[in-house]
């Protein structure tokens, strides 16, 4: 328990170190990475409360897929980030105060009231023989195989949408046609002239 | 011993910071897009912490969707940037201001 | 006698039909024999009816023809009240009518809307039926816009002459103004009785009497009083009474055989008619009867004296119908009703009369209507000359003429009403008014006489060499008019006031009845007559008639001077007391000016302006304030949301 305890404190000082870092970083590379930092973090995070499916697939998808797309867009658009980054101290000051009074409101709210509604809020130890994977597969696969479905239309919508974006037809381009192709005929092709024979000069 | 309040106040922390992100870089909409990663971790945190307190893998779902849907937005919306970037050579906030009123 | 009662309105309606649709077609030979065959129809059976009346003792019939709607138990029908009054004004109208159609022929002979007149004349006598003889007050209604239409029509029936366009549109809004009123009356008796039934609404009257109305805040008026007053105000307009008179003198920019039938004999006399088969509601309200005298007898007198200053020859008698309606108007205010209808008939026949008369002058000067360049006709036209003198005579009373009877002893009923004892000034403004009402009568009647008949000829030579008498057409409705305006006193008299003639037909309250307190001492016509010379009606006629003599016979140079000495009081008379200015610059053009005011400023200003653009500038101006929080930044959306989120929670975890 302990020992949990101690890895808690740890993975989340360098959660919270890393998504500092996120906000911070004068590189936009260095975001991202300290993004994928956060992301580890958080995986382990979630390991720890058992939900381990979900934690290997923040690694594969975030870390695998969307972390490589956000640089490999930062790394095309070559964006002059000094500009960008010039001003990013003027609203500090408001960050501040947002980010105190919200903070405070849901420290009190995590900590006073959960306090004043008297429950535990010990994790219960999971029963024995608990399957993680198993279980979130039954029910996703039983009770919300629609959802399911759709979550794999939206997926699929997001692919057409991003290609849609950003395929451009430049001027020039010498392109197949499969089907005209195939569906060619000779005389399209060639044209057969009958002439009469000429005499030999 | 670590109880559902820690992981509450994780995500809370997590979600302050994320916001504080947006307002301080408001200017750079990758990092928007960022700060909004770091708000659905937030949430998600959220939904797995109750998800193991109730013992309901009901939250788990939840946190499912949400990556995927989460998957799906960052996709489409790198790809609104580079459309963007590829049109205005900029993807300074400041410079989009075609819908003012 | 239904079957007769239908015959009667609709004779004249197909004649009309027939005459106005097919005009071009039939010709004009067949024009005005077919309508004078419909109108002839009309008459011979009001005469039957009539005949039925007084010497068969037939009852009254009150008959539903067709019900034409239903609606919440209130029944909207045509159908007939046919009893003693309507009978007699049934004669009346059909016989002037008659008359009037027959000159016609003679008068319009060379007008090319000869059919086109005919058609209107006919409708006339059948609108006119229709008020004459409904029994409801829907019915009453439509005969009493529908003879205003026709005398529309017809004032304004040489539609090319400025005049008469003004004047028929004149006639037709001052008819409105009374009409209005009468609208409004009729709505109240159905509010208060849910009828339009005659019988059914008389059944009801003393309910209605008891009740009282607050029109303004504070004050309780009988309803029955406001009734009666606003049936009386569509009185007013079509009767022409004070102050909505002003239509009549000018109607006759029409035909004169129109200003005869129209706007001398029938159509005019409707309001009065109206009051009286309303008598059973007016014999409840003192106060309504008391409205109904002092106009009547401000009318009498007032638009008598201008008679005295009028040049046309038609204003001179029209000016005397005003005058004749105001004393018919008294006499129904004195409960007198019997008297009121009386005169009336008489009226008719010598008003309409001395119309023809004035026409056929009219027709042998060549259309010259200004009795200033007349004269000394009475050589050339001996017929129009003599039936003029009885015409004339009968409208001042001379003793043994119709008008005598009737006038003398409207006076009577007027001196001896119950308004002597209820109401002191009431009846001496009335009594007063009737009684020097005689001697302008006489003054103003033989002023045109001697002027059109007597004196130098003062017409140029041109006319005087055509001057001779009119056709037979003219002058048979003159003598045929003549007959009755002579002697129909003498057989009348006694039988119509005295003998009970209306029967059930006119209700009278016992304490006004003074009718029945004059049959008291009612010794015959005869004795009527004799004792003519003992009342001051006789010389106050005879005053006039002297002094009309003595200022345009004997000394014409006379009437100048007095008009020059009494400046003042000649431009009075000879503006209408400034009711013309009144009414065309005061109300007409105050309600034009109102009209441009509400168009100009509330209008174009308030709603146009204000209420529309405004609106719409409003929302443009405030949508402009608020266009400015839309800065177009995607962080000032994310910015509304973060703080709107924080403020939310704050909200949830401090406050609530």
């Amino acid at each position: 328990m302990l020992f949990q305890s101690i890895l808690f404190y740890v993975f989340s000082a360098v959660l919270l170190g890393a998504a500092l870092g996120v906000v911070f970083a004068r590189n936009m590379v260095h975001s991202v990475m300290f993004l994928v930092l956060t992301f580890f973090q958080s995986a382990m995070l979630w390991l720890l409360i058992e939900a381990e499916f979900l934690a290997i697939v923040l690694v594969l998808v975030y870390v695998g897929a969307v972390m490589v797309l956000f640089l490999f867009v930062i790394m095309m658009l070559e964006v002059n980030v000094e500009a960008v980054k010039r001003s990013l101290v003027r609203y500090a000051p408001l960050a501040a105060v947002i980010s105190i009074i919200m903070a405070v409101q849901l420290v009190q709210l995590i900590w006073v009231r959960g306090a004043e509604a008297g429950a535990s809020f010990a994790f219960a130890p999971t029963p024995e023989g608990y399957d993680n994977t198993k279980a979130l597969g039954a029910v996703l696969y039983k009770e919300h195989v629609y959802a399911f479905e759709i979550a794999a239309v939206i997926l699929l919508l997001a692919i057409v949408a991003a290609i849609t974006l950003t395929m451009r037809r430049r001027p020039g381009l010498k392109v197949q046609d499969i089907s005209k192709q195939v569906s060619v005929r000779a005389k399209d092709r060639i044209r057969v002239v009958k002439m009469d024979s000429e005499k030999r000069s | 011993m670590i109880g559902l309040q820690h992981y509450l106040t994780l995500s809370a922390m997590l979600f302050v910071l994320s916001i504080a992100g947006i307002i301080i870089n408001r200017r750079n909409l990758i990092l928007l897009l960022m700060c909004i990663e770091l708000m659905l971790l937030a949430v998600n945190f959220n939904f797995i912490a109750f998800s193991r307190y109730l013992g309901d893998t009901l939250g788990q779902v939840f946190v499912f969707f949400i990556l995927t849907v989460a998957a799906a937005e960052a996709a489409i919306g790198l790809a609104i940037l580079v459309v963007l970037f590829r049109n205005r050579r900029s993807i300074n906030v400041q410079e989009l201001n075609t819908m003012k009123g | 006698m239904y079957s007769y009662y239908l015959a009667i309105v609709l004779a004249p309606l197909a004649a009309a039909i027939v005459a106005g649709l097919f005009g071009k077609q039939i010709g004009r030979t067949a024009a005005h024999s077919v309508t004078i065959l419909g109108v002839g129809i009309a008459t011979a059976l009001s005469a039957l009816v009539l005949y039925r009346f007084v010497w068969g003792g037939a009852e009254s019939e009150n008959i539903s023809v067709y019900t034409w709607a239903v609606t919440d138990g209130l029944r909207m029908e045509v159908g007939f009240l046919v009893d003693r009054l309507t009978a007699l004004m049934m004669t009346v109208v059909t016989f002037v009518s008659l008359m009037v159609h027959v000159y016609t022929i003679g008068y319009m002979h060379d007008d090319p809307g000869y059919q086109r007149f005919f058609s209107y004349i006919s409708l006339f006598t059948f609108a006119m039926l229709m008020l004459v003889m409904s029994n409801n007050f829907l019915q009453l209604f439509f005969g009493w816009e529908a003879v205003g239409l026709v005398s529309y029509l017809l004032i304004g029936f040489w539609f090319k002459r400025e005049t008469a366009i003004f004047a028929n549109l004149k006639a037709f809004l001052v008819n409105r103004v009374g009409d209005f009123g009468f609208i409004l009356g009729i709505a109240g008796i159905v509010l208060y009785t849910n009828s339009l039934d005659y019988a059914e609404v008389f059944s009801q009257a003393d309910a209605i009497a008891a009740q009282s109305v607050s029109v303004l805040p504070g004050t309780a008026w009988n309803a029955m009083t406001l009734i009666c007053i606003l049936l009386f105000i569509g009185a007013m307009g079509k009767s022409a009474q004070a102050p909505l008179h002003v239509w009549l003198p000018d109607s006759m920019e029409g035909p004169t055989p129109i200003s005869a039938l129209i706007h001398a004999a029938t159509m005019v006399t409707a309001g009065i008619f109206m009051v009286a088969r309303m008598s059973p509601l007016y014999e409840l309200s003192v106060h309504a009867l008391g409205t109904v005298m002092i106009i009547g007898a401000i009318t009498a007198f007032f638009m008598g004296l201008l008679g005295i200053v009028q040049n046309d020859i038609k204003r001179v008698v029209a000016y005397s119908t005003l005058s004749q309606l105001g004393y018919m108007t008294v006499a129904l205010g004195a409960s007198a009703y019997g008297a009121a209808i009386f005169h009336l008939m008489t009226h008719a026949f010598f008003k309409a009369l001395l119309f023809l008369a004035a026409g056929s002058v009219i027709i042998a000067m060549h259309h010259e209507q200004d009795i200033r360049k007349m004269g000394g006709i009475r050589k050339y036209m001996p017929i129009t000359y003599w039936t003029s003198l009885i015409g004339s005579l009968a409208l001042i009373g001379f003793p043994g003429t119709a008008g005598f009877f009737s006038k003398d002893l409207l006076i009577e009923a007027v001196a001896d009403s119950h308004w002597a004892e209820t109401d002191a000034l009431v009846y001496w403004i009335a009594y007063l008014s009737v009684l020097l009402g005689v001697f302008v009568t006489a003054l103003y009647s033989f002023r045109m006489f001697f002027l059109v008949f007597h004196g130098e000829e003062r017409m140029d030579a041109e006319t005087k060499s055509h001057l001779h008498e009119t056709p037979w057409v003219v002058t048979v409705p003159l003598i045929l008019l003549a007959i009755p305006s002579a002697v129909i006193g003498w057989v009348t008299v006694g039988p119509v006031l005295f003998d009970g003639y209306f029967g059930e037909a006119i209700v009278v309250d016992h304490a006004h009845d003074v009718l029945a307190h004059l049959g008291e001492h009612w010794h015959g016509a005869l004795s009527l007559v004799t004792h003519a010379p003992m009342t001051p009606v006789f010389w106050l006629a005879a005053a006039g008639v002297l002094v009309a003599w003595f200022l345009y016979l004997k000394r014409p140079e006379l009437p100048g001077k007095i008009r020059e000495r009494f400046q003042w009081a000649y431009n009075l008379l000879d503006r209408k007391y400034y009711f013309d200015d009144l009414w065309i610059r005061g109300f007409a053009g105050g309600g034009r000016k109102l009209g441009a005011f509400l168009w100009k400023k509330g209008d174009e200003v308030v709603i146009d302006g204000v209420l529309v653009n405004g609106t719409a500038n409003t929302v443009g101006r405030l949508a402009g304030v608020m266009r400015q929080i839309q800065t177009g930044y995607l962080y000032t959306y994310a910015f509304a949301m973060i703080i709107g989120l924080t403020a939310f929670l704050g909200w949830l975890i401090w406050l609530k």
